[in-house]
């Protein structure tokens, strides 16, 4: 045990999120903890509006202000609290130690900058190089990601790129200064099916190369279960389940989960039928219940779920799960994949 | 390990093409230059500075010089645009009178554009309440019309040229901070600049680096246009008598001064009249090209 207490890279405890809105406060991230361990693929999935990409921008303190603001908790990396960390600390931090790579590539790119120049910027910002030195950098960086032509593309802008290589472009820029973290805000929702699997693959490769943690936050339940070693499922701005991927996708504990599973094609299976959505939709996250945030929509809700809100907590050896009944469900006692 | 010049000799070879390191702002010189139009803008400008630091050299007469028995006389060889009334020779006094001119666009629109992109980008930028002040105290001085609040902080300094920079800069101030403050409101939710903040980038490169480049077309529109109103401005307070004082020349002031005379001495009208034609074209052609220069998607 202490040998993984030492491999934690990052530590999120107790993360709360709110916004505070005309319409009431908005708790986009609700008592969120989770750890990342060093050389790790850590997955974030839940569907839109879970809080996934408030959680990844709390952490680099992105929170759109004033209207965010983080009101609890601790993300302790290199035994630093980040929400203590003052302006000049962060910006040293971002880019550098930890760094983000944006969904939509067509629009996180500086329209007016050639390529070659926004991958020289972070150099030039963390590493203080100079131009020259930054732009031999920067063009290992763009032939890393696989760039075709890449002493040529430097010096093109970027709408002469398409969406994959612009993506690449992104991820050249995250990794240009070896960060340990880095994290990924659905990367490969705006692009094609067949870029989507190159993009993943890159960053797989990198994370070996650069020695470096990956935080990848999702909807697609088939990224999570190829690249990730460890899932994490939120549902309304709280972590319904943690655990490996192995257990998540075989011995799924939460009906949110398990909803997740039924709602998805699968290949593997003998019997194909109708894909089952999960029921209702989920709630504002303005006046959230007392109890259990999935009740309303969970067939399995018993006597003891309209009490207090389940905890999350250790069913198995680091599988952790917010559902009174979560032994049940990972014991197959109720049946997970009937109908 | 090679050098940089190494690199760049083996990327010319392979590539057959000169390297050339690229910024923003020489490419935009590369694209304006494929701008005929703007490029005539460009010559009209240069033209116009060049006359007005050489306007000794190139003037054939002094233009204050009176020249009795010459008085009135249409243009010839030896007045090529006439003389006034008073005999002084109108081609000397248009080259002189662009100094004035180029001296009240320039300056007088680059207090104003400094002015109002600090402030711009300030309430643009941070928000809140610096926002609100600067805001309404922007609308305080739209409440006035331009002329009406040029001549007011005219007769509170009285005439003179230098005061004319300060009334036209501090006037103009507010819809380049508005303009600016409206640009920065658009860009500043673009997702590149998360990205750069998330890359580490601070709030002044975040400004200076990848807001302003991004909102730089609509100000180099509007101050070039400005140009055009500043020196019209200068010509009516020129005219209600609390501009230039003569015999100083000045085009705005020679328009007016001949107003009463179109239909028998139409010269003395037309050429001043014409000098300022040319050179709002010229600003508002160059102001135009150079907007396009700044998109790199019309390339």
């Amino acid at each position: 045990m202490t040998e993984t207490e030492n491999n934690k890279i990052l530590e999120v405890k107790n993360l709360s999120t709110y916004f505070y809105t005309d319409d009431g406060v908005v708790k986009a991230v609700d008592d969120v903890s989770f750890d990342l361990k060093k050389g790790e693929t850590l997955g974030i999935v839940g569907e839109t509006g879970c809080g996934k990409s408030v959680t990844a921008l709390s952490i680099l303190r992105l929170i759109p202000q004033p209207l965010g603001r983080i009101v609890a908790g601790e993300i302790i990396f290199e035994g630093r609290d980040l929400l203590k960390l003052g302006q000049k600390d962060l910006q040293n931090l971002r880019g550098n130690k930890i760094s983000m790579i944006f969904q939509d590539p067509m629009t996180s790119l500086n329209p007016v900058y050639t390529v070659g120049n926004q991958v020289m910027e972070s150099l030039i910002v963390h590493r203080k190089l100079k131009k020259d030195e930054a732009r031999r950098e920067g063009l290992k960086l763009l032939e890393m990601v696989g760039i075709p032509e890449f002493k040529r593309r430097f010096n093109n802008y970027p709408h002469e790129f398409s969406g994959g290589m612009r993506q690449r472009v992104m991820i050249a820029m995250a990794i240009a200064n070896s960060p340990s973290i880095l994290i990924a805000d659905e990367p490969t929702t705006a692009l094609d099916v067949t870029v989507q699997a190159q993009i993943l693959e890159l960053m797989d490769e990198l994370k070996y190369k650069t020695n470096s943690s990956i935080i990848i936050i999702t909807h697609d339940l088939g990224v999570v279960a190829k690249y990730a070693n460890r899932v994490m499922v939120m549902y309304a701005g709280k972590p319904v389940e943690f655990s490996s991927v192995d257990n998540i996708f075989y011995k799924p504990a939460h009906p949110y989960t398990i909803g997740l599973m039924k709602s998805v094609t699968r290949l593997d299976e003998e019997k194909r039928g109708k894909l089952k959505p999960i029921e209702g939709l989920p709630p504002s996250l303005i006046d959230l219940p007392k109890f259990c945030i999935f009740r309303a929509r969970c067939k399995y809700a018993c006597d003891e779920c309209k009490g207090e809100y389940p905890p999350l907590k250790e069913i198995e050896k680091d599988h952790f799960v917010s559902c009174y009944r979560g032994k049940e469900f990972m014991e197959g006692i109720i049946e997970r994949f009937d109908n | 390990m090679a050098t940089i010049k190494e690199l760049e000799a083996l990327e010319e070879i392979e590539t057959g093409k000169k390297y050339s390191r690229t910024s923003l702002y020489k490419d935009a010189w590369k694209r304006l230059r494929k701008n005929k139009l703007a490029m005539l803008g460009l010559l009209i400008v240069i033209l116009l500075i060049l006359i007005a630091i050489f306007a000794s050299l190139i003037s054939p007469y002094n233009p204050i010089e009176r020249i009795k028995e010459d008085s009135s006389l249409g243009p010839s060889i030896k007045h090529f645009f006439g003389t006034d009334l008073l005999g002084r020779d109108i081609f000397s006094r248009v080259i002189y009178g662009s100094r004035v001119s180029i001296e009240v666009g320039v300056i007088a629109v680059g207090i104003s554009v400094v002015i109002g992109l600090f402030f711009g980008a300030l309430s643009g930028y941070f928000g809140g309440l610096s926002d609100a002040v600067i805001m309404r105290v922007a609308d305080i001085f739209f409440a006035f019309p331009y002329i009406l609040g040029a001549i007011a902080i005219m007769t509170i300094l009285g005439p003179g040229i230098v005061n004319i920079f300060i009334a036209i800069g501090i006037l103009g101030w507010a819809s380049i901070a508005r303009i600016f403050r409206s640009s920065i409101l658009t860009i500043k939710n673009k997702e590149y600049i998360e990205a750069a903040r998330a890359m580490g980038a601070s709030n002044n490169r975040i400004i200076m680096k990848h807001i302003f480049p991004n909102s730089f077309a609509p100000i180099i529109v509007y101050a070039t246009m400005n140009v055009g109103t500043a020196i019209i401005v200068e010509a009516a307070l020129s005219f209600l008598g609390i501009g230039v004082q003569p015999p100083t020349p000045a085009w705005g002031k020679m328009l007016a001064d001949s107003m009463s005379y179109i239909d028998v001495a139409p010269w003395m009208m037309f050429f001043p009249g014409l000098a300022i034609l040319i050179t709002v074209l010229g600003f508002v052609l160059l102001g135009d090209g150079l907007r396009d220069a700044f998109d790199p998607k019309l390339k």
